[in-house]
């Protein structure tokens, strides 16, 4: 992994991009690295866009403000593509991720000639497969460490189970639903 | 042996507070501090402080409740923000004044209007000369050792002043970070116990606490805050001293980051700090010898030392995360051009406006700041010491 990775991602209020931009500072967190995980907070309320970012890197990290040149993109719902510009500073070095069912030229159609790595997953057959509902953030998680490789896939898997246990430490029944998502993510990335 | 942990600066705040576990808290939920009171009331419901919570109806009688309980005799603490803050102005000066040393997580944000949640210091700002001890915090390590170090400060003998420790809303509030936690029972030894000389549940000594005073001796009062300010100086230094033994941190008035051979420089408080010194470092990869002084004790205001630590540049920029709109600019680039006059030091000075109502500072924006002290600089022209950055023309 480089010094420091910055990634961007971009969903609609209550989907949990939130919260899984903290999941993956946690992971990051228990191998040993520096992190920041935060959202920009808004007008907050159910489906309107909104943005969380991650730092993670090797040092301390310093700075305090939101990020505008990315490393890599999470797109949770990929209505945003058509009203938010979502590759806006992503360099080119390095990717977007969303999730979408979007046949390869539409999706690079709305993403408007960007030149880096594209990936898609589909976190909602995943999602209602595993979990029984519509839950994208569990696959995301997943799907971003699979291609930033922050971490190996072992290491998310073991690290999340013992947080899936701490945060569903009244609904145990949902833990091995969303292992079951992230294993089924890790192995659903698709290249385009 | 510290504890790794990754903490939003709310939840440090909040653990600061447990590990403190004093007599009383008392708070009305704001944002950005919401989460605050929100960890500590589970604190108390699980048991894991003996601390009498109250959940009060309005930040007033947040403020009142712990003005009660110190001058009872107990420790107390509560946290707000903004508008929170605004509606404790009776009480704050009322607390200073009695000379209770209530501790207070303020998060800083906006004060309204128009309605606005995002952080700027235009709250703290408002309460500067209200007879408060002001520490502000770069990020979640320092919020939480400042809260670690305040009852140290503000109940020693020679000080008794209220004292708010400041974070900057949502940006440190809110934000997931590496921290270094103390176990419980080194917090515990090195807080101790708090044992006020006099106090109203005292039945061998009854006293009277806030009666009137008027002509005769409201002014011997003020002057006695007064000197306390300045006593609160030197128990600053000797208390950081002592955290520095149990956890090798290092704290002043000020954090001077490549100050000493730098030519130019900002003067900034909480996570802007961070930012600059993100800056500061490719600055001088590139040969430019910036530094930042970082303003960590706002009040008491370390006027000789910030005089001394800045007389050496050729040009220093403050930043003012509040407007005092009053055609000069604002409160901490007043206070830092006055302390460099009556100190005999001539430095350019220019003033920037900025992060208002939580309008993102950049790195760019910083480096931008460094750009104009180098022309600062090279020619010697300040048109207009009051400007503004990041600000949409």
């Amino acid at each position: 992994m480089k010094n420091l990775i910055e990634i961007r991602w971009h969903g609609r209020g209550g989907q949990g991009a939130k919260t899984a931009s903290l999941l993956l500072a946690d992971a990051a967190f228990n191998t040993g690295k520096y992190i920041q995980g935060f959202p920009e907070y808004g007008p907050e309320r159910m489906g309107a866009p909104i943005t969380a970012y991650n730092r993670i890197s090797n040092k301390p990290i310093r700075i305090h403000s939101n990020i505008y040149e990315p490393d890599y993109v999470v797109v949770v719902d990929d209505t945003l593509l058509e009203s938010v510009d979502v590759t806006a500073g992503l360099k080119k070095e390095g990717a977007i991720v969303i999730n979408t069912v979007k046949d390869n030229d539409t999706i690079k159609k709305l993403l408007k000639g960007y030149e880096g790595e594209i990936y898609k997953i589909n976190a909602r057959k995943i999602s209602e497969e595993t979990l029984g509902r519509y839950f994208p953030n569990t696959p995301m998680l997943a799907a971003i460490v699979k291609v930033s490789k922050i971490m190996t896939d072992e290491e998310l898997l073991n690290d999340m189970k013992g947080s899936f246990k701490h945060k569903f430490a009244k609904k145990p029944e949902v833990i091995e639903g969303n292992m079951k998502a992230l294993e089924m993510a890790l192995g659903s990335v698709e290249k385009i | 042996m510290s504890i790794r942990e990754r903490l939003s600066g709310n939840e440090a705040a909040a653990i600061a507070m447990k590990q403190i576990n004093p007599d009383v808290v008392a708070a009305f939920p704001i944002t950005p501090s919401t989460e605050i009171p929100q960890y500590f009331s589970s604190f108390v419901s699980n048991g894991e402080v003996n601390t009498e919570f109250v959940a009060v109806e309005s930040e007033h009688s947040a403020m009142a409740a712990t003005i009660g309980a110190e001058a009872a005799g107990g420790r107390a603490m509560t946290a707000t923000s903004a508008n929170g803050l605004s509606l404790m102005w009776e009480m704050i000066y009322i607390a200073s004044s009695l000379r209770l040393p209530i501790v207070m997580s303020l998060v800083n944000r906006a004060v309204s209007g128009p309605l606005n949640i995002h952080n700027d210091h235009s709250d703290a700002m408002g309460v500067r000369d209200s007879g408060w001890i002001m520490l502000f915090s770069e990020n979640n390590q320092e919020a939480y050792d400042n809260l670690i170090m305040a009852h140290r400060i503000a109940e020693n003998k020679k000080v008794k002043l209220p004292l708010m420790v400041c974070q900057d809303g949502f940006i440190t509030s809110h934000s997931i970070e590496n921290i270094e936690l103390l176990e419980d029972d080194i917090v515990k030894k090195f807080v101790g116990e708090y044992n006020p000389d006099e106090y109203l549940l005292n039945k061998n000594n009854p006293i009277a606490i806030g009666p009137l005073d008027l002509q005769s001796y409201l002014f011997e009062h003020k002057a006695m805050q007064a000197e306390a300010m300045k006593n609160a100086k030197q128990v600053i230094l000797d208390v950081a001293k002592d955290f520095e033994k149990i956890t090798g941190r290092k704290y002043s008035f000020f954090e001077e980051y490549k100050l000493e051979d730098a030519e130019v420089a900002i003067v900034c408080m909480n996570s802007t700090a961070g930012t600059t010194k993100f800056v500061v470092d490719n600055l001088r990869e590139k040969g430019i010898k910036a530094g930042l002084l970082k303003l960590r004790v706002f009040r008491p205001f370390p006027a000789e030392e910030i005089a001394k630590a800045l007389g050496h540049l050729k040009a220093v920029a403050i930043l003012d995360k509040a407007d005092s709109l009053n055609a000069v600019g604002g409160a901490l680039f007043q206070d830092v051009t006055s302390a460099m006059f009556v100190n005999k030091k001539e430095v350019p000075m220019v003033d920037y406006v900025y992060g208002i109502g939580g309008r993102d500072t950049k790195a760019d924006d910083i480096e931008s700041v460094y750009n104009d002290l180098a022309e600062i600089v090279k020619t010697g022209n300040i048109d207009n010491p009051y400007r503004y950055l990041g600000l949409r023309r």
